[in-house]
Parts: C-alpha cells; sequence; structure tokens
C-alpha cells in the first residue's frame, strides 16, 4: 500500500523502519509518520469497535473527526492519524474505551 | 503574559500570508497551528494552481507553500505548532494549549484563518472502515505515501472530487466511477476532462445508496436519482471498491469568532456560517479579523490574498503604514481576489448552471453529465483550429480565471485577454512547438498537432503526469476524451525539461484519422 514512486513526489522521505505491536501482533512502519498511517500500510482497516459493536477507521486523517482513535501505550482515544509512530509502540484496538471486546 | 503586535491562528495558506504581510510592515507577529506542521492544506496540493502569474499560477500548491514558509521565516515571523487555540475572546485575549499546558497570550490584532472542515453525507454503511474524506485521501498519499485504498469510488464532483481523483490515478490507485447527485459536474470541465480520458466514468444524477462490507467496506451501491432526487428504482448498480471518498463540500470552522463575540451570518454561498467582515476581512468585533475559507469556502490563491489584505489592514491599524499606502495596497489586492473571483464558478455563481460562455460559444452538454466534450462539439471553440505544421489545440471551454497559457507561449499565438475569457489560437502567429503551453495549463487542456511530418499520421503532444513515464519507442493505444481506445500509438517524442515541472509532454503517432480525437495515452502493459 505504500507509494514506491509518486509522478510529482519522487520518493517519499520517510523514517527508518521500526516495528511495533497491534493487539501483541508484530508489525513494521516508518518512524514518525502517524501510526494510522503505519496500520493503513499493513492493509489494517479496523481501528476501534464503538459500544455497540460497529468497526471503525480511518475518517479525516488530520485529527477532527476522533473515528481512529486506539489505545496506545495504554492510553485509550488517542488520534492515531495524528500521533507519530515510534519503535516499541503498543497499539490495541479500542472497544468503547477499553481494550476488551 | 506575552503580548503581540498580530497573532495569526492557523498556519495554512491565509494566516501565514498574512503574517508575513504585517511582519514585513513590522509588526511582531506569532502564527498558533494544531498541526505538526505549518502550511495548512497547501503541502497536499500537488497540482497546478489556476490563475494568473500574480496568483501563482501554473506552480504546484506545495511549491507555494515552500515559499511562504521562507518569507516567513526570512522575516522572524515565529510560527508556533502543536499549538491548539482553544479561546478567543473580545480584549483579543488567546487561550493556547500547548503541551498539555494552557496558555494565555494577548494581540492588538488578530487575523483567525482556522479554515475549513470536510462536510459529509450520511447513508447506509457510512460508518464502515473505509469511507473517509476526500481531504484524508489527499492526507494519506500526498503527505504520507500511503495508498488511502486499491479501488476507490469518489462521491461528488466539485473541483476537490475531481482533484482528488486525478491525485489518486497519479498514486497508482484505481477509480471505479465519479458520482454525484447532481445531473452536472460541479468542477471545471478541465479537471473532468483529464480524469475521463484515462477512462473513469461520470456518473451524473446518480447517488450512493450504501457501503456494504462485512469490516470495512467492499462494495458500493449507486443509483440514479430523479430531478426531485429521489432515487429511481431498478437503476442500483454496485461496485467492488474497498474505499469510498466524500467530497461533498467544506464547511467553515468558525467557532472561535463567535466565542469571540464577533457576529455570524449563515451564507450557502461561502459554506455555511462565516463571520460578518469589512473588505479588509475585520469582523464586527475592532481588531479581529478573518482570512481564508473560514470568511467563505473558495481556492487557496483567493485564501492568500485575503490573508495579505488582512496583515495589511492590522499593520495600518496599528499604525505601521500610512492610510495612503494601506489604501494603495489592498486596492491592488482587492483587484487581485476580484479577477480570481470572475466566471462561471465564481462564488455569487454557485449552483448555477451556464449553458453558454461569455462569448456566446455554447458549453457543452457532453461535458457536463461526462466530463468529455464530444468530438462533433470540439471544433466550435475558439481555441481548436486546424493549420499546417505544429500548433495548439486548446480545449479550454468554460470561464474560469486562468491565463498561463497566454503567459507562456513565446510567440504570442495564444490569447486570453479577459482573465476569464476562453483562449484564443491566432493562426496568424508561428507556433514553435516549444510546448510551454501544454506544459503550463493546470487543466491540461492543450495539445499540439502537427499532421504534417509523415504522410497519413498525426503527431499529438499531450501533458502526462503518470509513472512510470513511457520512452521514445514505447508502442501503447490511443485514448480518446472519454477514455476509449482508439487505435495503437507509437510514442516519438517525450520532453521533459524543469520548466515544464514534472508535467511531461509525449509525442504520439497516431493514424491522420485519429488526429481529432487521440488525447491520451496509455502504455501496453507487460
Amino acid at each position: 500500500m505504500r507509494i514506491q514512486k509518486h509522478p510529482i513526489l519522487g520518493e517519499f522521505k520517510k523514517g527508518k523502519e521500526v516495528s511495533f505491536t497491534l493487539d501483541g501482533k508484530e508489525m513494521n512502519g516508518c518512524e514518525g509518520e502517524p501510526i494510522a498511517a503505519a496500520l493503513r500500510a499493513v492493509g489494517v482497516m479496523v481501528h476501534r469497535h464503538t459500544k455497540k459493536g460497529l468497526g471503525r477507521g480511518i475518517f479525516c486523517a488530520i485529527g477532527r473527526c476522533t473515528d481512529c482513535v486506539m489505545i496506545v501505550d495504554g492510553k485509550p482515544n488517542v488520534r492515531t492519524c495524528i500521533t507519530p509512530l515510534k519503535a516499541g509502540m503498543e497499539v490495541k484496538t479500542q472497544y468503547g474505551v477499553s481494550d476488551k471486546p | 503574559m506575552k503580548r503581540y503586535d498580530l497573532i495569526v491562528i492557523g498556519a495554512g495558506p491565509a494566516g501565514l500570508s498574512a503574517a508575513v504581510e504585517a511582519a514585513k510592515r513590522g509588526l511582531e507577529a506569532a502564527v498558533f497551528d494544531e498541526n505538526d506542521k505549518p502550511g495548512g492544506q497547501l503541502f497536499k496540493q500537488i497540482h497546478k494552481f489556476f490563475g494568473s502569474k500574480e496568483h501563482k499560477a501554473k506552480i504546484r500548491g506545495y511549491n507555494i507553500g515552500k515559499e511562504l514558509l521562507r518569507n516567513a521565516d526570512e522575516l522572524g515571523v515565529k510560527i508556533i505548532l502543536n499549538a491548539e487555540v482553544v479561546g478567543l475572546y473580545p480584549f483579543k485575549e488567546v487561550v493556547v494549549n500547548i503541551d498539555k499546558k494552557v496558555l494565555h497570550y494577548r494581540a492588538d490584532t488578530i487575523v483567525a484563518s482556522t479554515g475549513a472542515s470536510e462536510k459529509m453525507i450520511t447513508f447506509p454503511g457510512w460508518t464502515l472502515p473505509g469511507v473517509i474524506g476526500a481531504g484524508a485521501a489527499q492526507t494519506m498519499m500526498n503527505i504520507h505515501g500511503v495508498k488511502p485504498g486499491e479501488k476507490i469510488l469518489m462521491l461528488g464532483s466539485g473541483n476537490v472530487g475531481l482533484v482528488v481523483t486525478y491525485q489518486l490515478l497519479q498514486a497508482g490507485i484505481e477509480v471505479a466511477a465519479v458520482v454525484d447527485a447532481s445531473p452536472q459536474i460541479g468542477g471545471y470541465g478541465v479537471h473532468a476532462a483529464k480524469v475521463a480520458r484515462t477512462k473513469v466514468p461520470f456518473y451524473t444524477s446518480h447517488t450512493i445508496v450504501r457501503a456494504q462490507g462485512e469490516k470495512s467496506v467492499e462494495s458500493a451501491v449507486i443509483a440514479e436519482v430523479d430531478e426531485n432526487w429521489n432515487i429511481i428504482e431498478g437503476t442500483e448498480q454496485s461496485f467492488n471498491v474497498d474505499t469510498i471518498c466524500l467530497s461533498v463540500g467544506l464547511s467553515p470552522m468558525s467557532k472561535l469568532f463567535s466565542m469571540a463575540g464577533c457576529e455570524l451570518e449563515e451564507v450557502p454561498a461561502k459554506g455555511g456560517m462565516v463571520p460578518v467582515c469589512d473588505k479588509y476581512g475585520e469582523t464586527s468585533v475592532s481588531g479581529i479579523y478573518a482570512a481564508g475559507d473560514v470568511s467563505g469556502i473558495e481556492e487557496a490563491s483567493s485564501a492568500m490574498i485575503e490573508g495579505r489584505i488582512a496583515g495589511t489592514a492590522a499593520a495600518h491599524k496599528l499604525g505601521y503604514i500610512g492610510e495612503k499606502e494601506f489604501l494603495a495596497e489592498v486596492k491592488l489586492q482587492r483587484e487581485s481576489l476580484e479577477s480570481l473571483r470572475q466566471g462561471m464558478f465564481a462564488p455569487e455563481n454557485k449552483g448555477k448552471v451556464f449553458t453558454e460562455t461569455e462569448e456566446g460559444y455554447q458549453i457543452s452538454g457532453s461535458l457536463l453529465e461526462k466530463g468529455y466534450i464530444d468530438c462533433k462539439e470540439i471544433d466550435e471553440y475558439p481555441g481548436v483550429k486546424s493549420k499546417e505544421g505544429i500548433h495548439p489545440v486548446i480545449e479550454c471551454t468554460q470561464n474560469i480565471p486562468c491565463n498561463p497559457c497566454q503567459d507562456s507561449c513565446p510567440n504570442d499565438c495564444i490569447v486570453v485577454g479577459e482573465i476569464t475569457s476562453l483562449p484564443e489560437y491566432k493562426r496568424s502567429e508561428e507556433c514553435s512547438g516549444c510546448g510551454l503551453c501544454v506544459a503550463s495549463c493546470p487543466g491540461q487542456a492543450v495539445f499540439l498537432i502537427n499532421n504534417d511530418i509523415e504522410n497519413n499520421y498525426s503527431y499529438i503532444t499531450i501533458p502526462y503526469e503518470f509513472s512510470p513515464l513511457p520512452s521514445d519507442g514505447d508502442l501503447g493505444t490511443a485514448l480518446d476524451r472519454s477514455g476509449k481506445e482508439l487505435c495503437e500509438a507509437e510514442i516519438v517524442e517525450v520532453k521533459s525539461i524543469k520548466a515544464f515541472d514534472n508535467t511531461h509532454l509525449l509525442t504520439m503517432k497516431v493514424p491522420l484519422e485519429y488526429s481529432k480525437e487521440a488525447r491520451f495515452f496509455k502504455a501496453k502493459e507487460e
């Protein structure tokens, strides 16, 4: 899902590859890019479930709509579209406001 | 409490322009922005801007952004990032959330240029992951280099929908369709045409019925609507897409103004609730100004001028420039702004459908409905004339404020005159075939035709902004304006020079009979 060579922008300057976990599963992304971008790049669509159990993912990608919030390093409601990825981050799918389905 | 001469809220095109203009006159200016990078949405705009030279026409948005940041830096404008303004009060106190601390600042003047947020429409399945704003798609692909999806349905055919559709294609993403409930495409015909010729179909008078998918979007169902916007039964059709992009308008983010006690009004032509402003952008609260999309949805080019006017007005209010200089400067800026507000797509014409141009040319019904001009109609326009040897063919058929084609021609072959007039090709002047008009047209509506190089063949030069770039000798297929495959085409020249700024000029050779139809090239799949 990453754009390799863009006709106008050329190659994207990305941070070094780092690993993080999603619900305990190891994944890779680029340091400094939004967590949501790293997740989209590996095909993850569902970031959280509402209390009624409905899935939600990226919607606005600029930190306004809060659809993409997840639990990051134990903290719920983190807007993943504007939170930079760091090595070793523990990202969890959010259920309501908890990490338990 | 730190005090500034000017505090600007929002480091987008309007805010940065205001700060630069004020700092030029000696004001101490600070700009707060909630994002971690300045520039607002400018760095996502990878297309060439419309307008004239003074509006930075034919320059790509992100390059305009870089220049603005350079100016701000040189003038010592302080840009404070990750700083969310949470309060604005009538006595010009600004409350900012920085690093989880709430800080207070005072200013003698304020320019709030908080921009706009995307509107949305609701339909069954609209909350499924995979339904995103068109702006989100732009952010993902043009900033982060990540595809928002592999196959996309675009909802809305205004300029944002059209521009983002084209950018999706540039990012290597398939676009299944552009859908709009209105019977006509909302944005510039030239933007629609560059999408249509790549074979993306337009479904006007259609709306989305539902998004389907178990965990995320797997398909989108659309249906035709009648003149009362009701769905016509039996017209449903489904597209297998993993993403649905919504580009259904923008809404000014004017909440801070209401907090500051500024008078607001609902103006549909401006996109919603906007502060009431005088001609300098000053609101009902003295010293608080509005600039950019927050005072009415327009283009970034207009936002920059509004910012400059507000910044100059702030400098005048605080006595940094005299009355005479102020009025002269503002007069220039107002004229520049007014020229962008001319033509069929002017804010006051929102929702109006034109059937003919200012000059009396018929507007192509096919262009409005399907995104491309029918071959039978094309000869009607003043930019389309045949001549011996190489010559431009300018397929620009609506009155939009733009003239880089005229500006770029070293031989004065192209005349626009009034900025919204249709470009006219002057057959009496000699075309050198330099291609500057082709590369500089932000609508990619100029082609070079030469039917006199080789018997029975036409050499057609087209603008090309996709990867991979074909090379000399490549064989492929020539497509017509609707993306229909016409015939085999051979690339005979690829011209890529710095002045073209990543718009490459492909010259393809096709049989003469396709001279008036072939407008795009599809490389042979490997």
